[in-house]
């Protein structure tokens, strides 16, 4: 049995459903993260493993223990609020300190894990101030080694990140990332940035509408969207109209240009298809490969590191995105360009 | 470039010369009559209070008008006027908290909450010579409660030693605005603490009576003992509630004043002075004291 | 969660009882002055009798002259002092506070003192008396007058409408009734109204500066010979709170303000 299992939970408030038949197994020591657009039920899964909702149907088990209904001061899992939610009116030890303070621990060997903790999260010069004296980077570092003190079975992290500034955040994510696999800690990670799940965690569950849509790995999730809703939600992606789709030989029309790719058998095609590509795929100018689309170049947006195109193919738009070199000139609008991409790397649906 | 950039200085200096108040005597002209008001309608008769508390009634210096203070029945004075204070601040603070607490964090319903609201803000002004009038109504001799406990539960209030014209009844009296004007000051610092903070003690292990020792109520404490203070003063400072009531037959420091106002008994103006005062020190002390644990129990606040 | 335990309701419920019993027993008082029957006899009495009307009028005009001078005194000196003067922010706080530490009793004895004699005379003159009466309720409501407009004011931008409003070519005059006072409408008005319900029905000051003339003299001359007509008087005094507070809660939309705090008891 699975360290943390979810099984058919389900919470409705009134009569909205937050989250429906939710399943899920979460393997010791393992980063899971929670992703979906606001109000997609993830906080409220977080919220119910944590003991603050209580599921309307369905069991939660926690070490082969049901804590389904276990009052939150019981459950021993740690967790991080998105707005810190460190006590203000004690100094930062006393807030790391807290959580051991409960559990009577000897004052000697508190202060002592009080400071391993500090020097986990590197803020041991800071152990007297009081939080509003600290960033806010800084406070969410409290916050965690103040979850991590408990020595938690897992450790819950709501948002975490989406109060911080965005330097901070890519600073602080890969810090997670660092003291999570150091202590070996299981990890469930509510986030709405897809970027962030992508780069952190081990398993990320998409969510809408209080439903899982997909669980896999991050590559999983990115390459092999199971439908429309992750495809779009994780990462960019083209969205174009097809005609005279032949799914036997891989054929298509786009635009009036024939378009072949590689079709995996079982993938549900919809009743208007559309050709799927992400827009990193897209190649300019070379025209290898068996697909080549001609168009003129719409506008182009320069963003540093990466070149984006908008490109006309006959009435259909689509977004190609590809490195700027710096010995290469930059597409105009207007300009006549040839977009070519391999067949694997398009799918329709 | 650079003489672009004199011409940029040249306009800067123009700019300040233009300001209609940088660093003149303009400047302090928006609040003239406000300093002038203040020093004579708040400061000119304090200090002629205090001046007139050293003085003899030719004029001389005298520290006799403050021994007159230590006089039996004016230390009682005091001392029943800031019994009372304390006892209708700290119950009335009491029960207005518990109220304040049943409708934020105890999670009645928005309407009882709004009901909670407007009539405090209604009770809280509610006070001198109607309010006097209101109580006799209710627990005078011939009062509704009176009379309901007399006829209904067969309890003779008044045959048990209760008086309205006494301590308790004036406690019971001014409760009626002390507790309302608790609610009005505790309810948004109560809405002010954070429910995230009540989740992570709770998800750190701690009990809710816990978290209300070690985190709620310290974060509260500033705000109670702001109020508490508040409330202090209201009941010190009443008379007219005490005077309507009593029809001036109690032994309070503020009747006694009146009294000394109107020159109707043991007439000596310079223990006026000194009564007066008096009042004013003990108000200064109660807010040094509370100024002193405010200090202390708000190390944690951003400053 | 659950909606409320038996303690939250309990509490609220004596308090709400503490609230209406003495309504209620006062409101059935008024109602007695006929024997045997319940009459609104004493409300009639009181409407019928023309000191009611001249007690009330006189203090509605001392309110509205006491609202008149605090606004004007307090706000441009709020605004002059988040705008220009912040230093003087701490001394401005601490003389609107005074009032806490100074009860009216004894601002009224050292007033009379002060003012009675030379080189003032004020209390010689109706006028002078008038004039007195004034000021003391401007001090006595000045603590939540100037909490309020400062809250106000700390809610708008002083600095940045002032400099909008001077680049678009605005004198003084017009920055401070078109572009500042607009903005403070709810803080000015609902101070306005609590110092008016404090005003009208005030005993303390009143009784020393001018006696029955103004209203809470009255009622309590009247409670001294009339039992049945003081009730009334509770009834009116109350339903005349109620209507201030509505006003003032109307106008703050059930937002707490600074403007709780009352004044003299």
């Amino acid at each position: 049995m699975a360290f943390l299992t979810l099984k058919n939970v389900s919470k409705v408030f009134g009569n909205t459903t937050a989250v429906e038949d939710f399943n899920l197994e979460v393997e010791k020591g393992e980063f899971v993260s929670f992703l979906g657009p606001s109000g997609c039920g993830k906080t409220t899964t977080l919220r119910m493993i944590a003991g603050f909702e209580l599921p309307t149907s369905g069991i939660i088990t926690l070490d082969g223990e049901d804590i389904t209904y276990k009052s939150p001061n019981q459950r021993n899992v740690g967790m991080v609020f998105q707005s810190y939610a460190l006590f203000p009116n004690l100094t930062i030890g006393q807030n790391i300190g807290f959580g051991l303070q409960v559990r009577k621990m000897p004052k000697e060997e508190m202060e002592k894990r009080i400071d391993e903790m500090l020097s986990i999260v590197h803020l041991e010069a800071h152990k007297n101030k009081y939080p509003h004296q600290l960033s806010g980077g800084q406070q969410q570092r409290i916050a965690l080694a103040r979850a991590l003190a408990i020595n938690p079975r897992v450790l819950l992290l709501d948002e975490p990140l989406s109060a911080l500034d965005a330097k901070i955040r890519v600073e602080l994510r890969l810090e997670i990332r660092r003291i999570q696999q150091e202590m070996g800690i299981t990890t469930i990670y509510v986030t709405h940035d897809q970027e962030e799940a992508l780069l952190i965690s081990d398993r990320i569950v998409v969510m809408s509408q209080g439903l899982i849509e997909q669980v896999g790995t991050p590559d999983k999730i990115y390459n092999y969207p199971s439908n429309e809703f992750v495809a779009q939600f994780v990462g960019q992606l083209n969205l174009l109209p097809i005609t005279d789709v032949d799914l036997e030989n891989g054929k298509c029309l786009l635009a009036g240009q024939e378009v072949r790719f590689e079709h995996t058998p079982g993938r549900i095609i919809s009743e208007s298809p559309r050709l799927a590509i992400r827009p990193e795929e897209l190649q300019i100018g070379t025209g290898e490969g068996r697909n080549a689309l001609k168009g003129r170049v719409e506008s182009a947006l320069f963003l540093g590191a990466v070149v984006r195109l908008r490109v006309d193919i006959g009435g259909v738009f689509l977004s190609a995105d590809f490195f700027n070199e710096r010995s290469r000139t930059l597409p105009h609008s207007g300009d006549e360009v040839v977009i070519s991409f391999p067949e694997y790397s398009c799918w329709v649906m | 470039m650079s003489k672009n950039n004199s011409f940029l200085t040249d306009q800067k200096r123009d700019a300040r010369k233009a300001r209609p108040s940088s660093n003149s005597w303009r400047k302090w002209i928006g609040v003239v009559p406000f300093f002038i008001f203040a020093l004579l309608f708040i400061l000119l008769p304090s200090v002629n209070i205090l001046a007139g508390a050293f003085r003899t009634n030719a004029g001389r210096f005298t520290l006799a008008n403050f021994a007159g203070l230590f006089e039996p029945s004016i230390l009682s004075a005091y001392w029943v006027t800031i019994k009372i204070s304390l006892t209708t601040a700290l119950v009335g603070g009491l029960l207005g908290f518990l109220m304040a607490y049943s409708v934020t964090v105890g999670k009645l319903p928005k309407a009882v909450r709004n009901m909670l609201m407007t009539f405090s803000g209604v009770a809280s002004n509610f006070a001198g010579v109607p309010l006097a009038f209101a109580f006799i109504a209710t627990l005078g001799r011939t009062g509704l409660i009176t009379l309901i406990l007399k006829n209904v539960l067969k309890l003779n209030l008044y045959a048990l030693g209760f008086n309205l014209y006494s301590f308790w009844g004036l406690s019971l009296t001014y409760l009626f605005f002390q507790f309302p004007l608790m609610v009005l000051i505790i309810t948004p610092a109560l809405d002010g603490l954070k429910k995230e903070w009540s989740e992570a003690a709770e998800n750190l292990g701690a009990t809710r009576s816990l978290y209300w020792r070690k985190v709620a109520l310290p974060i509260l404490t500033p705000s109670i003992l702001g109020a508490i203070i508040l409330l202090f003063g209201n009941s010190f400072g009443a008379y007219a509630t005490a005077y309507s009531l009593t029809g001036g037959f109690i032994n309070l420091i503020t009747i006694v004043v009146g009294s000394q106002i109107k020159g109707d008994i043991l007439y000596n103006p310079g223990l006026g002075y000194a009564l007066a005062v008096g009042m004013v020190i003990v108000m200064a002390v109660m807010m040094a004291i509370y100024y002193y644990l405010r200090r202390k129990s708000e190390r944690w606040l951003p400053r | 969660m659950k909606r409320g335990s038996f303690w939250s309701w309990l509490w609220v419920i004596i308090g709400t009882l503490y609230f209406l019993l003495p309504l209620i027993s006062t409101f059935d008082f008024s109602l007695r002055a006929k024997k045997g029957e319940l009459s609104f006899l004493a409300y009639t009495r009181v409407f019928t009798d023309p000191n009611f009307w001249a007690t009330m009028r006189f203090s509605l005009l001392i309110a509205l002259f006491t609202i008149f001078l605090s606004i004007v005194l307090i706000a441009p000196t709020a605004y002059w002092i988040r705008l220009r003067l912040p230093k003087l922010r701490g001394i401005v706080e601490f003389i609107s506070m005074l009032p806490y530490v100074i009860p009216a009793i004894v601002w009224v004895f050292g007033a009379i003192r002060t003012f009675s004699g030379t080189p003032f005379f004020l209390t010689n003159t109706l006028f002078g008396t008038y004039v007195l009466l004034t000021t003391g309720y401007v001090v006595l409501s000045l603590p939540f007058v100037y909490r309020s407009i400062d809250v106000g004011l700390a809610a708008i931008d002083v600095k940045s409408l002032t400099e909008a409003a001077q680049s678009l070519g605005a004198g003084w005059g017009t920055i401070l009734f078109k572009v500042i006072f607009p903005n403070l409408k709810v803080a000015i008005l609902s101070s306005s109204f609590l110092t008016l319900a404090i005003v009208i029905g005030e005993y303390t000051i009143a009784s020393f500066l001018v006696g029955i003339k103004a209203y809470g003299p009255y009622m309590s001359m009247i409670g001294q010979n009339k039992t049945y007509e003081s009730s009334s008087l509770a009834i009116i005094s109350f339903l005349l709170t109620w209507a201030f507070m509505g006003v003032i809660q109307l106008l703050t939309r059930g937002k707490t303000s600074g403007s709780s705090m009352a004044g003299a008891r």
